[in-house]
């Protein structure tokens, strides 16, 4: 899996709440097989202004200017920012896989939706939870000063802004190591594997019908 | 010490073993797949020489992105138009093969959306772990399985190791006291809760459904619930055991017979929250006040009754709320004040994991029959949620009322409710859909849903517009 340990970035800041899987990668894009790809097609019907389909040539589509992915003084952004209950409904990893794709190492936002976070955690984007004030803050900035970007630090647990001051995030412990390290998490519980197979034995002696 | 929920012992009867930083390694019983959320993890398997565990805890259907129409189904995978479509639902048949893995195809009888199938099958128990790469999982907790989504490489995870590293989450108690209207059902009720807690109000949360109404419900009614928990946030939603799970599982094909029956049965009985066991969040409603619920938004916690108006921005209760229900608005074509029976209709979808049962249908052709689909209403649909779902309704003639009706009568899947297939809105429709998600897009380009039961899209169906429903003669 990939490591994340460190971002410095251009912030884009996408000002929605409840910004849904849906809204991220529309379902006609999960027809693919593969993994890769996605990122042409990350927020297709806020991006374009046409209905995009899979396999398309998305350099001739015409882009909706408003939107924020559009802005000239966005583009190569790696740090985005959003709003509440960022990632809510399917649980499609094309999600992640999109955002990866289209160069997104973190995101910022005052919440998450739980398996929008577990997603990303799988793919090495790092989701930092920030108290609204804060994340109302940075908008504020990132609106008001072109250029601005942030500075992630993951060990240290500190976002560095563009003036110097820090500001610090939690992380869970394990979810750190695993994106410091970039563990590959099935081989983790692979060496768990005497632990699953006894409790398993146990499982099936109490409730056979499970096993049959 | 206080008694423990129904959570709490789902939880740690599964518990294989504690791990560092607060984290738990978690057994899996029962791992479903579909062609959408599957194909990269058992690419996966395969890039690392890896096998499936258990490959009998496993079972496959394809049904997000299969064609619904009786012609091209006629012909089975084949048959499938779309070549990126066809390649993906056979790319699972492929996989399921390689693997060893159970599947029922598109031509098998049995063949329908995953959540349907499972409980149908007696495939879903009480007391199980169950997962699948879909967010409607949660529908299996109405049987007292935790049960929720997972990502793709959580797919992988539990294909190699029957596990997943989890952290506990939080209790939640939703009781639903008092009883029901007449004309108010499962999927009203879950609208209006997740109304009042919003849709991150269940986020962290494992959610209880409890009190009268819930016991009330038949279990298809729990599964409507319990399957829109995510729509609150929560992973996870399960409803305690009682006789009517008890009787709906007995005799299904994979239920387990004789002696383990009654096995299986004494050890169920306990899948219940001890009386003193303490939530870290209750909710409680009124079941008496609920009124059949419609979405007029782009987010299910948009509701409004029936008899209800589309909302004010000016009357939300924060600014971030009042940017919301504008965005809203727009993307709807509403304007505050309009009566929610005024809302100008399209297409009618009825169908989906939440409601495509039986008892949905059945609800639905009670409302019908008799009458005719409204001139501006330019499709209604009525996708079955299993083959087996179909061949009932067909022996109780409500195929016929449907089409006499001018409702479409389609073969089993997702259809309409995401919109993968070709069953799509067009752009600026309106739909009255029993499915779970009116975000923005989600059942066509541009397209614009309105969340709401069987009996509410059926009337609307036949009415041209929404209308309560507890007002409408049934012949």
């Amino acid at each position: 899996m990939k490591s994340f340990v460190k971002e410095k970035g251009l912030v884009l800041p996408l000002d929605r709440a409840n910004v849904d899987t849906d809204y991220i990668i529309p379902k006609q894009f999960l027809k693919s097989i593969k993994r890769t790809g996605f990122g042409k097609n990350l927020f297709d019907e806020a991006r374009y202004l046409d209905k995009g389909e899979p396999d398309q040539d998305c350099s001739k589509r015409p882009l909706n200017p408003d939107f924020v992915v559009n802005q000239p003084r966005y583009q190569g952004a790696s740090i985005l920012l959003a709003r509440e209950n960022f990632g809510c409904g399917s649980s499609r990893e094309h999600a992640p896989w999109a955002l990866d794709d289209f160069g997104i190492r973190a995101i910022i936002a005052p919440s998450f939706a739980d398996i929008f976070f577990n997603n990303c955690v799988k793919n090495g984007i790092l989701c930092i939870v920030l108290d609204e004030a804060t994340v109302d803050q940075l908008f504020q900035e990132t609106f008001a000063q072109e250029g601005y970007a942030l500075d992630i630090d993951l060990e240290a647990q500190t976002i560095t802004k563009p003036d110097g001051s820090k500001i610090s995030f939690e992380v869970e412990p394990s979810r750190k190591h695993v994106l410091l390290n970039g563990l590959d998490d099935i081989g983790l519980t692979m060496q768990h594997a005497e632990d699953i197979k006894a409790f398993e034995q146990r499982w099936r002696e109490r409730s056979p019908w499970l096993f049959a | 010490m206080a008694g423990k929920t129904l959570y709490d012992k789902l939880w740690e009867s599964h518990l294989v073993k504690e791990l560092d930083n607060g984290t738990s390694l978690i057994y899996i019983d029962l791992h479903f797949l579909h062609e959408v959320t599957s194909p990269q993890a058992f690419e996966g398997l395969r890039l690392a020489g890896r096998k499936p565990w258990r490959a009998s805890a496993n079972m496959a259907t394809p049904d997000h992105n299969v064609p619904t129409t009786t012609n091209e189904r006629s012909r089975g995978v084949e048959g499938i138009v779309d070549p990126i479509s066809r390649i993906q639902v056979k790319t699972l048949d492929d996989n399921c093969n390689d693997f060893g893995i159970t599947e029922f195809g598109i031509e098998d009888s049995r063949h329908g959306i995953v959540h349907v199938i499972g409980p149908e099958q007696g495939r879903t128990l009480p007391g199980m772990t169950i997962v699948c790469g879909d967010s409607h999982t949660s529908t299996h907790g109405a049987l007292g399985a935790l049960a929720h989504g997972i990502g793709t490489s959580e797919v992988e995870h539990v294909l190699a190791t029957q596990c997943l590293v989890q952290r506990k989450a939080k209790n939640m108690l939703v009781k639903v006291n008092g009883k029901l209207k007449p004309g108010v059902t499962a999927k009203d009720v879950i609208l209006a809760i997740i109304g009042k807690i919003g849709t991150a109000g269940g986020t962290g949360y494992t959610i209880e459904f409890a009190g009268d109404v819930i016991r009330d419900l038949s279990i298809e009614g729990r599964m409507t619930v319990c399957n829109m928990a995510i729509e609150a946030g929560a992973r996870a939603g399960i409803v305690a055991v009682d006789d009517k799970t008890i009787e709906y599982l007995k005799g299904r094909p994979y239920a387990p017979k004789g002696e383990q029956w009654e096995q299986a049965v004494a050890a169920w009985r306990n899948l219940v929250s001890d009386a003193d066991a303490v939530f870290d969040t209750v909710v409680e409603l009124d079941g008496g006040e609920i009124v059949p619920q419609v979405s007029w938004g782009t987010s299910p916690e948009m509701v409004a009754p029936v008899t209800g108006v589309v909302p004010d921005p000016a009357s939300a209760p924060t600014e971030a709320k009042r940017n919301n229900y504008q965005q809203a608005l727009k993307y709807m074509g509403l304007e505050p004040g309009t009566p929610i029976t005024e809302i100008k209709l399209d297409r009618v979808f009825i169908g989906s994991c939440t409601n495509s049962r039986i008892e949905d249908l059945r609800a639905a052709a009670a409302v019908v029959k008799g009458r005719k689909v409204a001139s501006n209403i330019k499709q209604a649909l009525v996708v079955p949620g299993s083959g087996l779902v179909k061949a009932q309704a067909e022996k109780e003639g409500l195929h016929q009322i449907f089409i006499e009706a001018g409702l479409e009568w389609r073969e089993p899947g997702c259809s309409m409710c995401l919109a993968m297939n070709a069953d799509q809105l067009g752009q600026g429709e309106h739909c009255a859909s029993t499915s779970n998600r009116n975000f923005e897009g989600r059942q066509g380009f541009g397209g614009r849903t309105h969340l709401v039961s069987p009996a509410m899209a059926a009337a609307a169906a036949v009415f041209g517009h929404f209308v309560d429903v507890r007002e409408v003669e049934l012949h």
